[in-house]
């Protein structure tokens, strides 16, 4: 939009001050830096309070989007920051990462004319100020029952269900396999677009509450469902991930320079290879770089290469921008950063030199077709229209599954046919007594918000289960 | 953190034991599978096979070789000391069933991850036949602990220092050629481990090796460890890390263990430097 018709449209969003892309796309700080207090009072102040507002209908958690905006327009941000707590547990983190302009902004009426109430700006401001500028204090806790339970994974569907639960007075347990919680939210999302200082501080506000958080945990193999049971858990819940990389499974997968972006963005966030070798993870640099996919976890490896040296940076997707699967802002943010979007391409096979290193990448052209069974257009290999690119690093980031580590060990727990768990939709009840299940390890590869709210869900249930039996 | 309670130096230092409380890994620790273990908040995750555990101690040992920024790192720890993260019990444990006689190979610090292997084959009422290795025999680790462990154990160096002047697998064809083998388990550099197999291929005996690619979480989610085994792709710390060495793709193993040669020397070098 041009700057004339941004003066003239007096109702326009107010924008999210940004890092600008030339100095950003070579450090890890996060990109948008938030807005000031005025700020977030004039964009509160375009909400016009809807009676059926239709950004609510959006919000998979049913935040209470005109009631808190409300309480930002009035400029009392604890009132707000409250008011969100009571549906959502992690705003800071929901305000970054949803998915909005499918979700809550997707659904603002102001979305008609294209120009939403940037809610999740709105959202992430009010839980800064709180982190800011708020006094700590915890939430009251219900007495003591003298359940226990244990929660496996501490991804935000984990940490969801132990706040809740800790909350209405059960003893709760977190189990990671990783050796720091957080799940994708430490591991997958990087810094500079999510500060891993507020994970940190979520999972630090559990342990305030009182709940265990145990690293290193790999259940079934550390220990297993059974044996959590045997030791006096009366109830687990399983919210594990959809950790399982997928490959293109075409010649060449094994030379070096082709990553999972499972493990490109472990060693860059978890392990802060990043900063190699002020720590001793390394990571390959790679000059030219191609990352497999457009969802966000292409984009989140596609701008990590670039802040890591690269001297280009293409997106290899298969359809057009249309089918693209990330969240708007972040095709955005990496088209500012420099990255190429090489669309309507596939990968047919890797190239690589006698020593086993990539070298490059064989291609063919794409055409779309008629619609698939997701509805978006099928793409058809174009014939002949084979070429090369030149390519050191490869990063593989076309989908994830279900990782079948802990359900093998745990026979009595059933499976769909993609191995993922199966759970009750409303409660999140798995086939074996006293185990509940939610998150990606049940829907497969989804978003922050949603394993949040089957960790919601799941929470009522077991707190029902314990109050009242199965 | 996970306190070490025992150390130990062998091969003139070379190969460091360490003793170390864990008690829930002590508690389900099979033979064969291995940890990884992380020494401080700047450290690698570094994959080490269990060479013993003591269940009613607490304590899992692991036996290592120092070859670089990691490993030098360990070595300096002491008694008391720790490692900040342990986990695991991590892969398949070895398959242990009584089939007749037993071929156990072991080379280098390979040794000490044969040596739980090789007591669990003689438990099960196999016969077992030893044979290791090692460059000289000042490197040679764990001989009479490998001598209890099996029936008949012969021993190897490189230049002759010690036991019979060759390779492992002199040895190997030699015992194939004199006495019907039901399995061979090989273990060591991925040099040795190829060779035997090529061996034991000619005879026909099955052969199970344990490879160590580089690995990052050990649980199947990254797919760093990914090896080829009869032309499939395999996650080596979660199908393996054992595997039958006929069909193992020796040659790209080597070449990505070297991914990240150039690093890792940046790293070493920076390290002894700074102890120096
Ligand atoms: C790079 C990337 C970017 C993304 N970007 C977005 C985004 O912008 N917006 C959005 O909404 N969503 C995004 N997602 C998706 C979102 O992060 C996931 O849907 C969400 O994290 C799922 O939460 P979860 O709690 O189910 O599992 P996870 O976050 O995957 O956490 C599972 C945890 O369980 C642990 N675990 C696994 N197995 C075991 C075991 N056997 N024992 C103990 N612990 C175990 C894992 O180590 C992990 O810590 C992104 C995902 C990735 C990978
Ligand atoms: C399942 C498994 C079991 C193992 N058991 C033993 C054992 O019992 N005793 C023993 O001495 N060694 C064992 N190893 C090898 C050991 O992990 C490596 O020697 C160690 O990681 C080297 O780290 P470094 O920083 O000291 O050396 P570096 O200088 O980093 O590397 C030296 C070489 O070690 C390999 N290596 C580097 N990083 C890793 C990593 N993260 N994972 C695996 N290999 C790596 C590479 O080939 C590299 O060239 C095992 C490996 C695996 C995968
Ligand atoms: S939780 Fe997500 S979808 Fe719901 S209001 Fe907040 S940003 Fe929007
Ligand atoms: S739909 Fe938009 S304008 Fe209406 S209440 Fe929701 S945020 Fe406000
Ligand atoms: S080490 Fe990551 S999958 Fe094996």
């Amino acid at each position: 939009m041009t700057e004339k018709m941004e003066k003239q449209d007096k109702k326009g969003r107010v924008p999210m001050p940004e890092q600008d892309p030339n100095v950003r796309k070579r450090n890890f700080q996060e990109v948008p830096t938030g807005y000031t207090p005025a700020m977030a009072q004039e964009e509160a102040a375009r909400c016009v309070q809807c009676k059926k507002p239709g950004c609510v209908e959006g919000c998979p958690v049913s935040v209470d989007i005109p009631g808190f905006i409300n309480l930002v327009t009035k400029g009392d941000f604890t009132a707000a920051i409250r008011h969100i707590w009571s549906m959502n547990a992690l705003p800071a983190v929901c305000g970054r990462v949803c998915p909005q302009e499918i979700q809550c902004e997707g659904k603002c009426i102001l979305n008609k004319k294209g120009l939403p109430v940037a809610i999740g700006n709105l959202e992430r401001f009010c839980a800064d100020y709180e982190r800011e500028h708020g006094t700590g204090a915890l939430p009251p806790k219900a007495a003591p029952t003298g359940k226990r339970i244990a929660v496996v994974g501490s991804g935000p569907s984990g940490l969801t269900v132990a706040g809740d639960l800790i909350q209405k007075g059960h003893s709760v347990t977190i189990m990671e396999a990783f050796h720091k919680p957080g799940g994708v939210l430490v591991y997958g999302i990087p810094e500079f677009r999510l500060p891993k200082a507020i994970v940190a501080q979520e999972v630090n506000f559990l342990e305030r509450l009182g709940a265990e958080v145990k690293c290193n945990a790999v259940v079934g193999r550390t220990v297993s469902l059974d044996e959590l049971f045997e030791e006096g858990y009366d109830a687990i819940y399983i919210g594990v991930g959809a950790g399982l990389p997928s490959f293109m499974n075409i010649p060449g997968e094994n030379l070096i320079g082709i990553l999972s972006a499972n493990e490109y963005l472990t060693r860059a966030n978890l392990m802060k290879a990043y900063k190699f070798p002020e720590v001793d993870t390394p990571i390959p640099l790679g000059k030219n770089v191609a990352v497999l996919g457009a969802g966000n976890v292409a984009m989140d490896s596609a701008r990590t290469a670039m802040r890591l040296g690269a001297e280009s940076v293409k997106i290899v997707y298969r359809r057009s921008r249309d089918e693209m699967p990330a969240r708007k802002a972040e095709i955005h943010h990496a088209e500012e950063e420099g990255i190429e979007m090489m669309l309507l391409t596939n990968p047919v096979r890797y190239l690589g030199d006698e020593s086993g290193r990539l070298t490059g990448m064989q291609c063919l052209k794409m055409e779309l077709g008629e619609p698939d069974a997701s509805g978006r257009r099928r793409p058809i290999p174009i014939k002949g229209s084979e070429f090369e690119i030149k390519t050191d690093l490869v990063i593989v980031a076309v989908g994830s599954g279900a990782n079948p580590l802990l359900t093998q060990s745990t026979p009595d727990l059933a499976l769909n046919k993609w191995g993922y768990i199966q759970a009750d939709p409303e409660t999140g009840k798995t086939s074996k007594r006293g185990v509940w299940a939610g998150g990606d390890i049940v829907t497969g590869a989804a978003t922050v918000i949603l394993a949040m709210g089957a960790g919601r869900a799941a929470a009522n249930s077991i707190h029902k289960y314990l109050t009242w039996g199965w | 953190m996970f306190p070490i309670v025992a150390r130990e130096e062998m091969a003139q230092g070379t190969v460091i034991l360490n003793e170390i409380e864990a008690p829930l890994i002590a508690r389900k620790a099979k033979p064969g599978q291995f940890v990884i273990l992380k020494a401080n908040e700047e450290g690698e995750r570094i994959p080490l096979t269990m060479a013993e555990t003591d269940p009613a101690k607490g304590t899992i040992t692991v036996i290592y070789m120092v070859v670089g920024k990691s490993t030098a790192l360990f070595k300096d720890l002491k008694v008391g000391e720790g490692y900040q993260d342990v986990i695991g019990p991590l892969g398949r444990p070895t398959h242990v069933e009584k089939v007749g006689t037993v071929l156990c190979v072991g080379g280098g610090t390979g040794v000490a991850v044969l040596h739980p292997i090789t007591r669990a084959m003689k438990a099960a009422g196999n016969h077992v036949i030893c044979v290791i290795g090692a460059r000289n025999k000042g490197l040679l680790i764990l001989e009479e602990k490998m001598k209890a462990a099996s029936n008949d154990l012969r021993v190897c160096t490189d230049d002759g220092s010690y036991g019979h002047h060759g390779f492992v697998t002199d040895i190997v064809k030699e015992v194939l050629e004199k006495t019907p083998v039901q399995q061979v388990v090989a273990i060591g550099p991925v040099p040795m481990m190829k060779a035997v197999s090529a061996v034991t291929k000619t005879y026909n005996v099955p052969t199970m090796v344990s490879l160590n690619p580089i690995m990052i979480d050990g649980t199947g989610m990254c797919g760093g460890c990914r090896v080829s085994v009869g032309g499939k792709t395999k996650f080596a710390c979660v199908d393996g890390p054992e595997f039958d060495g006929h069909q193992v793709n020796f040659d790209e193993l080597t070449k990505r263990l070297r991914a990240y040669c150039t690093e890792e020397k940046q790293c070493y070098e920076g390290y002894c430097r700074l102890n120096d």
